[in-house]
């Protein structure tokens, strides 16, 4: 059993930061996404892009993290966009009801333009 | 009721999680479930078992988790799936989602096993412990399935 944490590539595009996770988003790697989203939603006017392409789970606490970083980047007059989520991943946030409070992007490339 | 397919004990350690879902998903695709509801039926277990290792045994990870299986009879595939644990008991009318129009970090684990399966019912152990029974039938591998709704997305 695995104990290392989540993978998570952090990568600059003209001023947005995009976050790549890499593996399942739930209760056991949810604190991992947390603590690399933190320092940066917490900026002033923060700007990123969560890239969902190498996410091939999430659960619900996955969701409730996003949720938290997109409450702070709104304090913070930032903007979130998320991108490139499979099928099972968009499955959740429409159980949720949360796919109209994201904006959720099919390419990246869309995403970074919107933030 | 029958004899489980599954019968085992997990500790409630995060890391069991992943394993069990693909374990849940398997054993559902295997009852013909299509893919696309054997996933659901796993995302339900997985909230479940969070629920009990996050709320039930505030992140203690030695306690004990169990699950069992069961095939129902039908006509469709047909799952029941029971999880016990020996955390203190709760009032099961405080077990509920949260209203999801008060978009806030947590609370819905139980608004999404309410959504995706059958039925979900929480009861006492006794003296200790909750006990969760889901079921969840139909959505069946076939060229048919794709053509029939799913429970879910709403």
């Amino acid at each position: 059993m695995s104990t290392d944490g989540l993978q998570v590539n952090i990568d600059d595009r003209d001023g947005v930061a995009v976050l790549s996770p890499v593996g399942d988003v739930d209760m056991n790697a949810s604190p991992d996404l947390r603590a690399r989203l933190k320092p940066i939603v917490s900026k002033d006017n923060p700007r990123l892009v969560i890239d969902l392409s190498q996410v091939p789970y999430m659960d619900s606490s996955g969701v409730a993290t996003l949720v938290e970083a997109m409450k702070l980047v709104r304090n913070h007059k930032g903007s979130l966009a998320l991108c490139c989520m499979n099928d099972r991943v968009r499955g959740i946030f429409e159980i949720a009801r949360l796919d109209q409070y994201f904006s959720i992007h099919d390419s990246l490339d869309d995403a970074v333009e919107q933030v | 009721m029958t004899a489980p397919l599954i019968h085992m004990e997990l500790k409630s350690d995060p890391r069991v999680l992943s394993g069990v879902r693909e374990m849940v998903s398997a054993v559902a695709r295997r009852l013909a479930f299509d893919r696309p509801t054997a996933d659901q039926i796993a995302l339900a277990v997985d909230e479940a078992l969070a629920n009990v290792i996050c709320h039930g045994y505030e992140r203690r990870p030695v306690h004990p988790i169990w699950i069992s299986i069961h095939e129902m009879k039908s006509d469709q595939p047909a799952i029941k799936i029971i999880i016990e644990d020996e955390a203190p008991p709760v009032d099961c009318d405080q077990i509920k989602g949260r209203d999801l129009a008060d978009i806030r970090p947590g609370g819905l684990g139980v608004h999404i096993i309410k959504e995706v399966m059958d039925d979900a019912i929480y009861e006492k152990r006794g003296d200790v412990g909750m006990r969760l029974t889901m079921t969840r039938t139909g959505n069946r591998q076939s060229d048919q399935s794709s053509a029939s709704p799913q429970k879910d997305p709403p």
